[in-house]
Protein backbone atom coordinates (compact mmCIF):
# COMPACT_ATOMS: atom_id res chain seq x y z
CA UNK A 1 0.00 0.00 0.00
CA UNK A 2 3.00 2.39 0.97
CA UNK A 3 3.29 2.26 -3.10
CA UNK A 4 0.16 3.37 -4.52
CA UNK A 5 0.63 7.13 -3.83
CA UNK A 6 3.45 6.62 -6.41
CA UNK A 7 1.19 5.14 -8.76
CA UNK A 8 -1.17 8.26 -8.30
CA UNK A 9 1.69 10.69 -9.12
CA UNK A 10 2.82 8.20 -11.99
CA UNK A 11 -0.53 8.92 -13.32
CA UNK A 12 -0.60 12.49 -13.10
CA UNK A 13 2.65 12.47 -14.64
CA UNK A 14 1.42 10.52 -17.64
CA UNK A 15 -1.76 12.61 -18.19
CA UNK A 16 1.11 15.72 -18.02
CA UNK A 17 3.25 14.05 -20.46
CA UNK A 18 0.25 13.67 -22.86
CA UNK A 19 -1.37 17.15 -22.41
CA UNK A 20 2.02 19.49 -22.70
CA UNK A 21 2.42 16.97 -26.04
CA UNK A 22 5.89 16.63 -25.04
CA UNK A 23 5.10 13.22 -26.20
CA UNK A 24 4.94 14.18 -29.36
CA UNK A 25 7.73 13.08 -31.87
CA UNK A 26 6.51 16.12 -34.14
CA UNK A 27 7.41 18.29 -30.84
CA UNK A 28 10.61 16.79 -31.01
CA UNK A 29 11.96 17.61 -34.15
CA UNK A 30 10.40 21.00 -34.21
CA UNK A 31 12.39 21.54 -31.13
CA UNK A 32 15.24 20.19 -32.19
CA UNK A 33 14.70 22.51 -35.50
CA UNK A 34 14.66 25.59 -33.40
CA UNK A 35 11.07 26.11 -35.16
CA UNK A 36 8.77 26.47 -31.96
CA UNK A 37 8.94 27.76 -28.25
CA UNK A 38 7.08 25.16 -26.82
CA UNK A 39 9.46 22.55 -25.83
CA UNK A 40 11.42 25.11 -24.49
CA UNK A 41 8.85 27.02 -22.92
CA UNK A 42 8.11 23.46 -20.90
CA UNK A 43 11.47 22.89 -19.99
CA UNK A 44 12.34 26.19 -19.35
CA UNK A 45 9.22 26.70 -17.12
CA UNK A 46 10.04 23.72 -15.18
CA UNK A 47 13.72 24.32 -14.34
CA UNK A 48 13.12 28.00 -13.55
CA UNK A 49 9.93 26.73 -10.80
CA UNK A 50 12.11 24.06 -10.25
CA UNK A 51 15.29 26.20 -8.86
CA UNK A 52 13.31 28.00 -7.13
CA UNK A 53 11.37 25.70 -5.12
CA UNK A 54 14.57 23.61 -4.40
CA UNK A 55 16.33 26.25 -3.18
CA UNK A 56 13.72 27.23 -1.05
CA UNK A 57 13.64 23.65 0.10
CA UNK A 58 17.01 24.11 0.91
CA UNK A 59 16.58 26.83 3.09
CA UNK A 60 13.91 25.66 5.32
CA UNK A 61 15.56 22.49 5.57
CA UNK A 62 12.54 20.68 4.36
CA UNK A 63 12.30 16.87 5.07
CA UNK A 64 10.91 14.04 3.41
CA UNK A 65 7.29 13.06 4.88
CA UNK A 66 9.26 10.15 6.86
CA UNK A 67 11.53 12.76 8.18
CA UNK A 68 14.70 11.76 6.22
CA UNK A 69 16.46 14.10 4.12
CA UNK A 70 15.27 14.95 0.65
CA UNK A 71 17.27 12.95 -2.15
CA UNK A 72 18.91 15.98 -3.64
CA UNK A 73 22.74 14.90 -3.85
CA UNK A 74 25.81 16.52 -5.67
CA UNK A 75 26.55 14.63 -8.77
CA UNK A 76 30.14 13.57 -9.46
CA UNK A 77 31.58 15.74 -11.88
CA UNK A 78 32.68 14.46 -15.09
CA UNK A 79 32.71 15.63 -18.41
CA UNK A 80 33.44 12.61 -20.82
CA UNK A 81 30.88 10.55 -18.66
CA UNK A 82 27.91 13.26 -19.17
CA UNK A 83 29.39 14.62 -22.27
CA UNK A 84 29.35 11.57 -24.77
CA UNK A 85 26.28 9.58 -22.90
CA UNK A 86 24.14 13.00 -23.19
CA UNK A 87 25.11 12.74 -26.97
CA UNK A 88 24.56 9.14 -27.50
CA UNK A 89 21.28 9.83 -26.05
CA UNK A 90 20.31 13.22 -27.21
CA UNK A 91 20.98 10.92 -30.94
CA UNK A 92 18.02 8.42 -29.41
CA UNK A 93 15.49 11.04 -28.38
CA UNK A 94 15.19 12.89 -31.98
CA UNK A 95 15.47 9.67 -33.75
CA UNK A 96 12.41 7.66 -31.83
CA UNK A 97 10.89 11.33 -30.36
CA UNK A 98 10.41 9.94 -26.97
CA UNK A 99 12.64 10.09 -24.21
CA UNK A 100 12.44 7.26 -21.51
CA UNK A 101 9.03 9.39 -19.75
CA UNK A 102 7.29 9.78 -22.86
CA UNK A 103 8.13 6.14 -23.81
CA UNK A 104 5.80 4.29 -21.19
CA UNK A 105 3.18 6.96 -21.76
CA UNK A 106 2.68 6.18 -25.27
CA UNK A 107 2.74 2.40 -24.61
CA UNK A 108 -0.39 3.75 -22.44
CA UNK A 109 -1.86 5.51 -25.65
CA UNK A 110 -1.43 1.81 -27.26
CA UNK A 111 1.06 3.10 -29.69
CA UNK A 112 2.29 -0.73 -29.93
CA UNK A 113 4.97 -0.41 -31.90
CA UNK A 114 6.85 1.91 -29.03
CA UNK A 115 7.25 -1.86 -26.78
CA UNK A 116 10.24 -2.06 -30.18
CA UNK A 117 11.76 1.14 -28.57
CA UNK A 118 11.47 0.46 -24.66
CA UNK A 119 12.76 -3.07 -25.07
CA UNK A 120 15.49 -1.80 -27.37
CA UNK A 121 15.99 1.12 -24.58
CA UNK A 122 16.62 -2.06 -22.04
CA UNK A 123 19.11 -4.05 -24.24
CA UNK A 124 21.28 -0.46 -24.60
CA UNK A 125 20.77 -0.34 -20.78
CA UNK A 126 22.10 -4.44 -20.33
CA UNK A 127 24.68 -3.54 -22.99
CA UNK A 128 26.47 -0.05 -21.18
CA UNK A 129 26.49 -2.59 -18.14
CA UNK A 130 28.26 -5.09 -19.66
CA UNK A 131 30.39 -2.75 -21.17
CA UNK A 132 30.67 -0.10 -19.10
CA UNK A 133 33.90 -0.74 -17.30
CA UNK A 134 36.27 -0.22 -20.72
CA UNK A 135 34.48 3.59 -21.52
CA UNK A 136 35.84 6.74 -20.25
CA UNK A 137 34.01 8.13 -16.93
CA UNK B 1 -16.85 24.85 -19.98
CA UNK B 2 -17.15 21.99 -17.54
CA UNK B 3 -14.01 20.75 -15.88
CA UNK B 4 -13.10 17.90 -18.08
CA UNK B 5 -13.29 19.80 -21.29
CA UNK B 6 -11.27 22.57 -19.30
CA UNK B 7 -8.96 20.22 -18.53
CA UNK B 8 -9.09 18.30 -22.38
CA UNK B 9 -8.06 21.65 -24.22
CA UNK B 10 -4.13 21.64 -24.88
CA UNK B 11 -2.04 22.88 -22.06
CA UNK B 12 -0.03 25.89 -22.06
CA UNK B 13 3.45 25.64 -21.77
CA UNK B 14 3.83 27.08 -18.60
CA UNK B 15 1.25 25.12 -17.03
CA UNK B 16 2.41 21.65 -18.18
CA UNK B 17 6.36 22.79 -17.14
CA UNK B 18 4.51 23.94 -13.75
CA UNK B 19 3.08 20.64 -13.46
CA UNK B 20 6.10 18.64 -13.88
CA UNK B 21 8.16 20.75 -11.24
CA UNK B 22 5.29 19.41 -8.78
CA UNK B 23 5.93 15.98 -10.00
CA UNK B 24 9.33 16.38 -9.12
CA UNK B 25 8.64 17.69 -5.46
CA UNK B 26 6.38 15.46 -5.02
CA UNK B 27 8.61 12.35 -5.51
CA UNK B 28 11.14 14.13 -3.38
CA UNK B 29 8.52 14.55 -0.59
CA UNK B 30 7.72 10.92 -0.61
CA UNK B 31 11.49 10.34 -0.05
CA UNK B 32 12.08 9.45 -3.71
CA UNK B 33 13.30 11.28 -7.00
CA UNK B 34 12.38 12.60 -10.42
CA UNK B 35 14.10 10.01 -12.68
CA UNK B 36 12.84 7.68 -15.19
CA UNK B 37 15.55 5.89 -17.23
CA UNK B 38 16.34 4.38 -13.58
CA UNK B 39 13.74 1.85 -14.11
CA UNK B 40 15.44 0.59 -17.40
CA UNK B 41 18.18 -0.83 -14.91
CA UNK B 42 15.85 -1.84 -12.05
CA UNK B 43 13.80 -3.90 -14.68
CA UNK B 44 17.32 -5.47 -15.63
CA UNK B 45 18.52 -5.86 -12.38
CA UNK B 46 15.09 -7.55 -11.64
CA UNK B 47 15.26 -9.96 -14.03
CA UNK B 48 18.30 -11.23 -12.39
CA UNK B 49 21.57 -10.02 -14.11
CA UNK B 50 22.84 -8.70 -11.13
CA UNK B 51 24.56 -12.82 -11.00
CA UNK B 52 27.05 -11.73 -13.93
CA UNK B 53 27.60 -8.34 -14.07
CA UNK B 54 28.15 -6.09 -10.87
CA UNK B 55 26.06 -2.85 -12.42
CA UNK B 56 22.87 -4.90 -11.85
CA UNK B 57 24.47 -6.24 -8.43
CA UNK B 58 22.25 -3.90 -6.65
CA UNK B 59 19.21 -3.79 -4.29
CA UNK B 60 16.46 -3.30 -6.83
CA UNK B 61 13.61 -3.68 -4.14
CA UNK B 62 14.43 -0.18 -3.54
CA UNK B 63 13.25 1.10 -6.41
CA UNK B 64 10.26 -0.56 -6.86
CA UNK B 65 8.34 2.59 -6.30
CA UNK B 66 10.01 4.20 -9.10
CA UNK B 67 8.51 1.26 -11.53
CA UNK B 68 4.93 1.69 -9.72
CA UNK B 69 5.38 5.09 -10.87
CA UNK B 70 6.42 4.42 -14.83
CA UNK B 71 2.90 1.87 -14.84
CA UNK B 72 1.01 4.76 -13.42
CA UNK B 73 2.85 6.65 -16.70
CA UNK B 74 1.18 4.01 -18.96
CA UNK B 75 -2.29 4.15 -16.72
CA UNK B 76 -1.98 8.18 -16.95
CA UNK B 77 -1.57 8.14 -20.56
CA UNK B 78 -4.48 5.96 -21.09
CA UNK B 79 -6.51 8.05 -19.14
CA UNK B 80 -5.57 10.92 -21.14
CA UNK B 81 -6.40 9.75 -24.12
CA UNK B 82 -9.47 8.29 -23.60
CA UNK B 83 -11.04 11.01 -21.79
CA UNK B 84 -9.06 14.46 -21.68
CA UNK B 85 -8.19 14.06 -25.32
CA UNK B 86 -7.48 17.56 -26.90
CA UNK B 87 -10.62 18.28 -29.79
CA UNK B 88 -7.58 18.66 -32.53
CA UNK B 89 -4.14 17.12 -33.52
CA UNK B 90 -1.23 18.72 -31.34
CA UNK B 91 -0.67 21.97 -33.77
CA UNK B 92 2.91 21.88 -35.21
CA UNK B 93 4.46 24.96 -36.55
CA UNK B 94 4.44 25.42 -40.20
CA UNK B 95 8.24 25.39 -40.80
CA UNK B 96 8.89 21.77 -39.31
CA UNK B 97 5.37 20.72 -40.96
CA UNK B 98 6.52 21.59 -44.66
CA UNK B 99 10.20 20.31 -43.66
CA UNK B 100 8.68 16.70 -42.87
CA UNK B 101 6.21 16.42 -45.80
CA UNK B 102 9.32 16.93 -48.11
CA UNK B 103 10.76 13.73 -46.25
CA UNK B 104 7.45 12.26 -46.77
CA UNK B 105 5.89 12.29 -43.02
CA UNK B 106 3.05 13.94 -42.71
CA UNK B 107 1.33 16.39 -39.85
CA UNK B 108 -2.49 15.36 -38.94
CA UNK B 109 -4.59 17.82 -39.94
CA UNK B 110 -7.55 16.30 -38.43
CA UNK B 111 -8.19 13.96 -35.31
CA UNK B 112 -9.12 10.81 -38.26
CA UNK B 113 -5.74 11.72 -39.35
CA UNK B 114 -4.34 11.26 -36.20
CA UNK B 115 -3.56 13.17 -32.57
CA UNK B 116 0.17 14.15 -33.95
CA UNK B 117 2.06 12.42 -31.30
CA UNK B 118 3.91 9.65 -33.69
CA UNK B 119 3.91 10.02 -37.47
CA UNK B 120 2.33 7.16 -38.98
CA UNK B 121 4.90 6.27 -41.54
CA UNK B 122 7.29 5.57 -38.75
CA UNK B 123 5.45 4.13 -36.24
CA UNK B 124 2.76 2.53 -38.23
CA UNK B 125 4.40 0.98 -40.70
CA UNK B 126 6.58 -2.23 -40.06
CA UNK B 127 7.04 -3.58 -43.35
CA UNK B 128 9.66 -1.16 -44.13
CA UNK B 129 13.46 -2.26 -42.77
CA UNK B 130 13.73 1.59 -42.46
CA UNK B 131 11.22 2.19 -39.69
CA UNK B 132 12.95 -1.32 -37.90
CA UNK B 133 16.04 0.59 -37.70
CA UNK B 134 14.90 4.03 -36.37
CA UNK B 135 12.95 2.18 -33.46
CA UNK B 136 15.48 -0.30 -32.29
CA UNK B 137 18.72 1.89 -33.25
CA UNK B 138 17.65 4.52 -31.67
CA UNK B 139 15.21 2.84 -28.53
CA UNK B 140 19.02 1.26 -28.02
CA UNK B 141 20.74 4.55 -27.90
CA UNK B 142 18.19 6.19 -25.96
CA UNK B 143 18.78 2.82 -23.18
CA UNK B 144 22.78 3.42 -23.51
CA UNK B 145 23.27 6.87 -23.72
CA UNK B 146 20.96 7.52 -20.48
CA UNK B 147 22.61 5.05 -18.39
CA UNK B 148 26.23 6.51 -19.35
CA UNK B 149 25.28 9.83 -18.45
CA UNK B 150 23.42 8.80 -15.33
CA UNK B 151 19.69 10.21 -16.18
CA UNK B 152 17.52 11.72 -18.78
CA UNK B 153 15.36 14.58 -19.07
CA UNK B 154 13.78 14.21 -15.85
CA UNK B 155 16.80 13.24 -14.11
CA UNK B 156 19.78 15.95 -15.42
CA UNK B 157 17.51 18.32 -17.72
CA UNK B 158 14.83 19.09 -15.17
CA UNK B 159 16.01 17.69 -11.90
CA UNK B 160 19.71 18.48 -12.08
CA UNK B 161 19.25 21.70 -13.46
CA UNK B 162 17.10 23.44 -10.55
CA UNK B 163 19.29 21.31 -8.27
CA UNK B 164 22.31 23.81 -10.03
CA UNK B 165 24.01 20.80 -11.21
CA UNK B 166 26.95 21.62 -13.25
CA UNK B 167 27.18 17.52 -14.83
CA UNK B 168 23.66 18.35 -15.90
CA UNK B 169 23.99 20.85 -17.66
CA UNK B 170 27.03 19.03 -19.15
CA UNK B 171 24.46 15.99 -19.89
CA UNK B 172 22.01 18.76 -20.89
CA UNK B 173 24.41 20.26 -23.83
CA UNK B 174 24.92 16.17 -24.96
CA UNK B 175 21.37 15.36 -25.73
CA UNK B 176 21.25 18.91 -27.80
CA UNK B 177 24.76 18.10 -29.33
CA UNK B 178 23.08 14.55 -30.72
CA UNK B 179 19.76 15.64 -30.97
CA UNK B 180 20.77 18.48 -33.42
CA UNK B 181 22.61 16.09 -35.03
CA UNK B 182 20.55 13.84 -35.61
CA UNK B 183 17.31 16.04 -36.64
CA UNK B 184 19.42 18.04 -39.12
CA UNK B 185 22.10 15.45 -40.57
CA UNK B 186 20.95 12.34 -39.95
CA UNK B 187 17.36 11.50 -39.60
CA UNK B 188 17.11 14.15 -43.15
CA UNK B 189 19.98 12.52 -45.24
CA UNK B 190 19.68 8.74 -44.36
CA UNK B 191 16.73 7.75 -43.19
CA UNK B 192 13.60 10.34 -44.15
CA UNK B 193 13.42 10.11 -48.23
Amino acid sequence: MKFIKYLFVGILFGIIMTKSEAVSWFRIQEMFRFESFHMYGIIGTAVIVGAILVALIKRFNMKSMYGEDLKLNPKDMSIPRYLIGGTIFGLGWAMTGACPGPMFTLLGHGTITILFVILSAILGTYVYGLVKDKLPH
Amino acid sequence: MGLIEFISQPWHWAVSGTAITLVMITLLRFGGEFGVSGNLRTFIAMCGAGSHCDFFDFKWQDQIWNLVFVGGAVIGGYIAIKFLASPEPVQISEATQAYLSQHGISTPQTMDEGYGFVPAEIFDDLSMVRNWIILILGGFLVGFGTRYAGGCTSGHAISGLSNLQLPSLIAVIGFFIGGLLMAWVILPNFFLN
